[in-house]
């Protein structure tokens, strides 16, 4: 027998709709770069090599650090604790060379014979208190805000959709604990509640992504219960059960990806949040550990430099504001997408 | 309308066991244990093991540590409902005469704040949404976007390196919320004095929520204006300025009203930055210091009555949504 050809998914339509809308497109490339720029970090701006030859042996000191790390390989003793730059100036000659990265500098690299440089050739972006290249750091810091973004929301979607499942899905009793919980929570100003919570656990960035994590659930679980309440009598959630379909199978194979557009766009909207909570604690002293390069922790050192120092508040500042707008803007595209009424208006 | 609120009141009593609930379970987390100290986040802000050791004594008995724990819950609760909260571990003064300083300052700026968010935000969202697509919509959507993204440290910071007198401009006052010398000087130049104080941190503080309301506006009142009942108005030949603010823009109004409820949390979230940044003492400096010097009670009498004000807020702008919307009232069953 041959199978009816498929009705166009709505997940297609949705990506059809996203496609056409070209702001978006430049949105999700900027956030696409953030990433690729985040992941190879260590490439861009390092005190090592990428690639060197030394005596007739080509080394990848950038890649060696890699596996150094992950205790497959070991450093040559020739190299082991030396700086690169100090070694390539003292022991190189004429056929030897070396490829540094864009920034040949790493972020926490201390100089104390350039601090507060204003940006130039040399160091780009300028440099801060103890002379840390401010372009390493803010190229190291996007590891931060971007991971803090992908996980607190992580966190946050799968409490808030399992949650909301259950409400909307049971209802009774089950809808009532839980839409209290909800209500609570949203009544709770988040930002002094994940202030609060800080303040009892040590500084990680860990700590940060479950804190706002377990901070921001109920707006998701609100909108799933809507959803679900919305669905879970239409004709083919109840044909399924008709047909036998146990509970978990009607909640995960036939509701949830009908209702998980409006999540999934709440949840780009979230990321966008999550990084300026996370750059605020950052910035205010309670975020991640001050020796950990972050755009809200070199913002928070221009703040004890203040009034002199533009570039410590300019580019981090800047960083922040390119990333939400991307998030929030790849947002409102699949929001239009997902929703075709609201795109006319 | 009477039992309407009665029953609202009623139904924040659930809440408010919810709050206390949780602020009890915050108070949990304290590193009630020593080993916990050496790894290291107390004893190095307060500057030594000793002091580190007596916060922790100190907190324990005044939550009663060592108590069964429905004892400690209802011993929380008690000093909740009777706004007892103990001591500060810093200066042991009373919290609660703290707070009686500092609340009405953050009351006073997040209410300017919310007064002139909606004043403007009404007016231009209603300009969009009947110019739709021309120039001034478009260049207002665009800025309002770009508002939504902007991190409000990183304004009130470059408001402070650019206008606060540093290496460029020295326009505004960035230190309080009047001069040093002020109390000596008629009304009128005490009121222009704060007034000139309070342009700054309102303006970091009230342009996320601006723009959240001028979004809301446009896409609600050209949800409104495509109804069957605006098409019957245009119909009946009713100009165009009654239609706008006689029919449409009072429905538009609801969903903004209830967006309060939503923009309160975040307000009094803000004013921690924006109170810090600018010293000013209301409660959101107070907590940033509170977390500094890790003054537990402070901390949790600073969170419970946060969530209380934000529920107060709810509950006026319920109160709100009834005077906008004659619909709503004594039948509806309040369980949004």
């Amino acid at each position: 027998m041959k199978r009816a050809q498929r009705p166009e998914g709505y997940w297609h339509i949705v990506l059809r709709q996203f496609r056409r809308n070209r702001v978006a497109i430049a949105g999700l490339v900027v956030v696409l770069l953030l990433f690729i720029i985040a992941a190879f970090a260590d490439f861009i701006a390092s005190d090592k090599p990428l690639v060197m030859k030394y005596r007739n042996q080509v080394y990848f000191p950038v890649l060696k650090d890699y596996a150094a790390w992950l205790g497959v390989a070991r450093w040559e003793t020739q190299f082991q604790n030396v700086s690169f730059k100090d070694f390539v100036a003292s022991n190189f000659d004429k056929r030897d060379w070396a490829q540094f990265p864009p920034i040949r500098y790493s972020p926490n690299e201390v100089s104390l014979t350039s601090v507060l440089r204003p940006p130039s050739a040399q160091h780009l972006l300028g440099t801060d208190d103890v002379g840390r290249d401010i372009a390493s750091r803010v190229v190291h810091g996007s590891r931060v805000s971007l991971s803090v973004g992908f996980v607190a929301v992580s966190i946050y979607v799968l409490i808030g959709l399992f949650i909301g499942a259950l409400a909307g899905y049971y209802g009774g009793i089950v809808d009532m604990i839980a839409s209290r919980m909800i209500e609570i929570m949203l009544t709770i100003p988040t930002f002094f509640l994940i202030i609060t919570v800080v303040a009892f656990l040590p500084p990680s960035i860990l700590n940060i992504m479950i804190v706002i994590g377990i901070t921001n659930w109920p707006t998701v679980a609100r909108l799933t219960r809507g959803e679900f309440l919305k669905t879970k009598s239409l004709e083919y959630v109840v044909a399924a059960k008709a047909l036998g379909a146990s509970d978990v199978r009607t909640i995960f194979r036939h509701i949830l990806p009908n209702t998980i557009a409006p999540v999934f766009v709440a949840a780009t909207f979230g990321v966008a949040s999550a990084i300026l909570i996370e750059s605020t604690l950052s910035f205010l002293g309670f975020g991640v550990p001050p020796s950990k390069a972050s755009w809200g922790s070199i913002l928070s050192n221009a703040r004890q430099l203040l009034p002199s120092g533009w570039w410590l508040t300019l580019f981090p500042g800047l960083a922040i504001f390119l990333t939400v707008t991307s998030y929030n803007i790849v947002g409102e595209g699949l929001r239009d997408a997902a929703d075709p009424r609201l795109k006319e208006s | 309308m009477r039992i309407y609120f009665v029953k609202r009141l009623l139904l924040m009593v659930p809440t408010l066991l919810g709050i206390s609930l949780v602020s009890f379970l915050i108070i949990h987390l304290t590193p009630g244990d020593p080993a916990l100290l050496k790894l290291g986040d107390s004893e190095q802000r307060s500057g030594n093991q000793l002091l580190a050791a007596q916060i922790i004594d100190e907190t324990r008995a005044l939550y009663g540590l060592d108590q069964p724990l429905y004892v400690q819950y209802l011993r929380w609760l008690k000093r909740i409902l009777t706004f007892d909260f103990g001591e500060s571990l810093r200066d042991h003064r009373p919290i609660i005469d703290k707070l009686k300083e500092r609340i009405p300052v953050s009351v006073k700026l997040s209410g300017i704040s919310l007064l002139f968010a909606y004043l403007i935000s009404i007016p231009l969202g209603v300009h969009s949404a009947t110019h739709p697509y021309s120039i001034g919509d478009r260049v207002t959507t665009i800025v309002l976007f770009g508002l939504y993204s902007l991190p409000n440290f990183w304004i009130a910071t470059m408001a402070i390196v650019y206008l606060g007198g540093g290496d460029f401009w020295n326009v505004f006052p960035v230190y309080g919320l009047a001069s040093p010398n002020a109390g000596s000087w008629p009304w009128w130049q005490r009121l222009e004095d704060e007034l000139w104080h309070l342009i700054l941190p309102v303006t970091c503080l009230t342009y996320y929520t601006f723009a959240v309301l001028s979004r809301y506006m446009r896409v609600g009142m050209i949800e409104i204006i495509r109804q069957d009942f605006i098409r019957t108005a245009r119909a009946k030949g009713l100009g165009e300025r009654t239609i706008v603010y006689r029919h449409a823009l009072r429905n538009s109004l609801i969903p903004i009203v209830t967006l309060m409820a939503d923009l309160l949390p975040a307000l009094l979230g803000g004013s921690i930055v924006v109170e810090t940044l600018f010293s000013i003492p209301g409660m959101g400096s107070l907590s940033y210091e509170a977390v500094n010097t890790r003054d537990y009670p402070l901390l949790m009498a600073i969170f419970t009555l946060s969530a209380l004000l934000t529920l107060l807020g709810i509950l006026l702008a319920d109160f709100l949504y009834t005077l906008v919307d004659p619909r709503i009232g004594y039948e509806k069953s309040a369980t949004a």
